[in-house]
């Protein structure tokens, strides 16, 4: 089929940026966005122009690199689906799809489709971690974890890192990534013992590089990994709890 | 007294005169089969001698230490943040050194790591089913068709169980029975449950644990992370390593770092077949980069194809997607019995399908490994039984399954992977067969480097799939996880402090010295001449059709003359390329025609590597199959003459587009533990 893509295009961070249009043909239902990029991609080079510079790595919904809003949707039209997986069957014939990058305060962009999410890694730096240096671990089966458990951490810990649970939110607030940090780390036991100091650092950075949170759900609705909205509330609920810790 | 020497055992003294204990004759490199390469030195890969069982520990009692007051002196550079990179760099950290990680990503969790679904192995036998580090090490030489090292195998083995403890501790949520103890599968054709797992989603866990740590590190400011910064060349002064030059893929800037050390973590190069179950971005730069300084790629040619993988359906599909392994556990695999039929599998009557894999190994069946299965598929297809629209692939159906468990039990087992192909296709697995092939997958290939993990070059060290020693000619599923943990978190941050101990007070070079100038130089001079062909057409044409050389001719199964065929097919390619390539842009910010371009560059180079590393080995080992080389359709090993390591050295200037001659030296391997035996699987 064939399609007209209008697309984003910016040279720069803090470069003014516009749509272009773009028509490519022989493209079939079954193939990705990102797919009908590289089409494009190809087009404009074959005919001596820059192409739209995009990210993407995996191509399979893991590694959370790909990430472009289509039709104003952060990742595309079907929910939970990352833009690597996000299908042209939706589309008819002829149809025209707008792709801009995810738009987030926190996330300046790079180029065309390219933004910074960086500002995701800074929150793991702040305390994202577990202080166990190479070799001093104790056995993990004498640290047994209950079955449900383990897999309610990894629930949680199913997160992507693609940020469009920021781009899908009215705030930019990224609430979700982080307690879906937060809740990982303290299901498990050794991550557990560091509880309190990393809701501290984390939420502090938060809510310093990110908006606050106004309950929209948005950000569950739009996330690829199905990171539930109990990771939200998991981050007042952190808190709570590492304030009433401090205080005993 | 004895009148007769038994039958069959031939009295040695009788026949050689009375036993002198004898010098072995030195050993010979056979003659090559491959036009102009030239046959190099035999290598010594520095392993402690004795019982490999010990060896790591005797090897690690006798290395050399850094004061913990002296560790931040050294600057170590660390290419890739995947599970060796992420590793090596947090674990070097920890230590104290001064780390510098670089990866192109723009987040150092997004290393392709992160896609691997099925587990990682360890040795830790805490069950009753007859494993022990022993039989790891049996399994891991044995399915490598001995083609490593036995050693490395060893320290594989008895560093595994700690490498699930620390990832463990550090954040990744193992699967766990209801007892609360870890859980375990089989997996990869072993007869024992050593497989830890965290659903279909390992790699991830294991991947976001090492980033994690690693950002700790970056945290207390003992790394400085380099994101999307791509390394492009190595430093070298008198074959010492001595740093990087890499560009800023933001801004286009150019930059050296000089390091007293330089680790390589940087995946694999099965991308070089265009279509594969790699990441786009997944490249042989930095490796090939490393054999064009005077490093050299060992069993260049070893690459595994996965048997269920996505095949390709249409031109602008980008990959050819892994479905689980697991899937043959109970999906039968057919194709029509009449070459050409393309009537609608459900048309097709049970007589008219052939199971060949039931038919051709009836104790494996669908099971059969990855290698073997892979090269059935491909016999199928290139036979004119392939299915699909492009008759590319086979089917893998469930209805029996479905008719003998329900579909409920089916949905419970491999729901997620149905939906995944269902998403991917289009077409319902629960109605219509599912369709795979095989597609391009791990590179057992690699930078060759000694017990150390250190490379012809001094001073740079190789862990991941980036390196060679492990996984012989066929990798065993799960191992190769559990290679770059071993490497990154327990083996690098021993064996790079020793090397750095006698580096102690050593200068690093700066823009002074003239081998920081020259590697500007030369990663300058590439770009321009990149640029500079100002051709018409994408990078991706290029790769495309180089894949398509590869898979026909380097691919699951090779002959004499689609070797020869391939390498002339590449040299004309890569001359093409470097005439018509278009490169849009400048090398002054973002420009991925630039990076792609780069990329595709090398692999042009190291293409012809592989299809003359193929051509060179003259017996079918493992992944590795030379059908001239075959009993009856089954692989022919040939102990006698090719129980060595092939390492790769490429000699001449480096002109853009220009011939390349070949060195190959060798290591010969030798089993202690682990006789020698041929495999079957029929
Ligand atoms: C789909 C799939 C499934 C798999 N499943 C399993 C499994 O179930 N079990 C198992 O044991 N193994 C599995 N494997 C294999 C295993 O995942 C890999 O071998 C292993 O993860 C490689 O790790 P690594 O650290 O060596 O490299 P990677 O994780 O690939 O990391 C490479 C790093 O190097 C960086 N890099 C590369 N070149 C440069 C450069 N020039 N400059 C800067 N940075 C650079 C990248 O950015 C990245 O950070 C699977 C592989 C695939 C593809
Ligand atoms: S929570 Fe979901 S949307 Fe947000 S970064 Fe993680 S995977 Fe992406
Ligand atoms: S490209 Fe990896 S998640 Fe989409």
């Amino acid at each position: 089929m064939k399609l007209t893509v209008q697309v984003w295009r910016q040279a720069g961070p803090g470069a003014p940026g516009r749509f272009e249009r773009h028509v490519v043909d022989g493209i079939e239902p079954h193939l990705s966005v990102l797919e009908l990029l590289d089409a494009l991609n190809e087009q404009l080079i074959d005919s001596g122009a820059e192409p739209v510079a995009f990210e993407s790595d995996c191509r399979e919904g893991i590694c959370g690199a790909c990430g472009v809003t289509v039709d104003g949707e952060a990742h595309g039209r079907e929910d939970n689906v990352p833009s690597c997986h996000q299908r042209l069957s939706g589309y008819a014939d002829g149809s025209i799809l707008r792709i801009e990058p995810l738009r987030a305060g926190a996330f300046p962009v790079v180029r065309d489709l390219i933004v910074d999410r960086g500002a995701l890694d800074d929150l793991i730096r702040a305390g994202g971690h577990v202080a166990v240096d190479a070799g001093t671990a104790p056995d993990a089966d004498a640290l047994p974890v209950g079955e449900e458990r383990a897999e309610l951490a990894l629930d949680f810990a199913a997160c992507i890192g693609c940020g469009a649970c920021v781009a899908a939110c009215p705030n930019g607030a990224a609430h979700l990534f982080a307690g879906s940090k937060l809740m990982h780390l303290s299901l498990l036991p050794l991550p557990s013992l560091e509880r309190q100091r990393r809701v501290v650092a984390v939420v502090d950075e938060l809510e310093e590089l990110f908006g606050p949170c106004s309950n929209y759900g948005e950000c569950a609705r739009a996330c690829p990994a199905g990171i539930p909205l109990t990771a939200i509330a998991a981050v007042n609920h952190e808190r709570l709890l590492a304030g009433l810790q401090r205080r005993l | 007294m004895r009148f007769f020497a038994r039958p069959g055992k031939p009295d040695a003294a009788a026949q050689h005169g009375p036993a002198v204990p004898a010098t072995p004759p030195p050993w010979r490199a056979p003659a090559s089969a491959a036009p102009g390469v030239r046959i190099g030195t035999v290598l010594d890969g520095r392993l402690p001698g004795g019982d490999p069982a010990t060896a790591w520990d005797r090897r690690r009692a006798a290395y050399k230490l850094v004061s913990p007051l002296n560790t931040k002196k050294f600057t170590v550079v660390v290419v890739g943040t995947g599970l060796a990179g992420a590793g090596v760099a947090a674990a070097l950290g920890e230590l104290g050194y001064q780390v510098h990680a670089f990866t192109y990503h723009d987040s150092a969790r997004r290393a392709h790591s992160v896609a691997a679904q099925g587990g990682i192995n360890a040795a830790r036998a805490r069950k009753v089913d007859g494993d022990s580090l022993h039989r790891f090490v049996v399994d891991t030489v044995k399915g490598g068709d001995f083609r490593a090292r036995e050693a490395e195998a060893y320290r594989l083995a008895q560093e595994s169980v700690r490498v699930i403890d620390h990832m463990n501790a550090i954040g990744a949520p193992f699967a766990r029975e209801y007892g609360g103890t870890l859980a375990t599968r089989s997996f990869g054709g072993v007869q024992v449950s050593r497989t830890y797992y965290t659903r279909g989603q390992t790699g991830q866990q294991l991947q976001i644990a090492g980033a994690q740590a690693l950002q700790r590190q970056v945290h207390r400011g003992t790394v400085a992370l380099h994101t999307r910064t791509e390394m492009l060349d190595l430093v070298v002064d008198d074959g010492v390593c001595r740093g990087v030059v890499a560009r800023d893929l933001a801004t286009g800037q150019v930059w050296v770092q000089p390091a007293h050390a330089v680790v390589l973590a940087t995946g694999g190069y099965g991308s070089v077949y265009f279509h594969s179950t790699l990441a786009m971005n997944s490249n042989a730069t930095a490796v090939w980069r490393a054999v064009r300084r005077g490093a050299s790629l060992a069993h260049a040619s070893f690459v595994q194809f996965h048997p269920t993988a996505l095949p390709i359906s249409s031109h602008w599909q980008s990959k050819t997607i892994l479905m689980s392994e697991s899937l043959r556990n109970d999906g039968r695999i057919w194709v029509p019995a009449r070459s050409g039929d393309a009537r609608p599998p459900a048309d097709i009557p049970e007589d008219e399908r052939d199971y060949y894999l039931e038919r051709k190994y009836p104790s494996f069946g669908n099971l059969s490994p990855r290698d073997i299965s892979s090269r059935a598929a491909k016999e199928q297809i290139d036979a004119g039984h392939g299915v699909g629209p492009l008759r590319n692939s086979v089917y893998l159906d469930f209805a029996d399954a479905i008719g003998r468990l329900g579909r409920e039990v089916l949905e419970a087992r491999y729901g997620n992977l149905f939906d995944m192909y269902a998403h991917a296709t289009g077409e319902d697995p629960y109605s219509v067969p599912m369709r795979i092939a095989p597609g391009a997958h791990f590179t057992m290939g690699g930078l060759w480097t000694d017990y150390d993990q250190m490379t012809a070059i001094a001073g740079l060290f190789v862990g991941g799939e980036a390196g060679w020693a492990y996984h012989g000619a066929n990798r065993l599923g799960a191992n190769s996880l559990l290679s770059a943990c071993v490497d990154g978190w327990f083996t690098l941050p021993f064996s790079i402090p020793n090397y750095l101990s006698g580096q102690l007070g050593s200068r690093l070079p700066d823009a002074g010295d003239a081998c920081v100038r020259e590697a500007y130089a030369r990663v300058r001079a590439r770009t321009d001449a990149l640029i500079g062909v100002g051709g018409r057409l994408a990078a991706s044409h290029f790769h495309r059709e180089l894949g398509e050389i590869m898979y026909a001719d380097v691919g699951v199964a090779r002959t004499a003359e689609g070797l020869a065929r391939a390498i002339e097919r590449i040299r004309e390619l890569r001359g093409r390329f470097w005439r018509e390539v278009a490169i849009p842009g400048s090398g002054a910010q973002v420009n991925q025609a630039l990076e792609r371009a780069g990329r595709v560059a090398d692999f042009l180079e190291l293409a012809e590597l592989m299809a003359v590393d193929a051509l060179d080995r003259q017996e079918s080992c493992g992944a590795h199959f030379r059908t001239e080389h075959a009993d009856a359709g089954e692989a022919r090993r040939d102990d006698q003459r090719w129980a060595f390591a092939s390492a790769w050295s490429v000699d001449g200037a480096e002109r853009p587009g220009g011939a390349m001659t070949f060195t190959r030296h060798a290591e010969p391997l030798s089993y202690q533990a682990v006789p020698l035996a041929t495999r079957s699987y029929r």
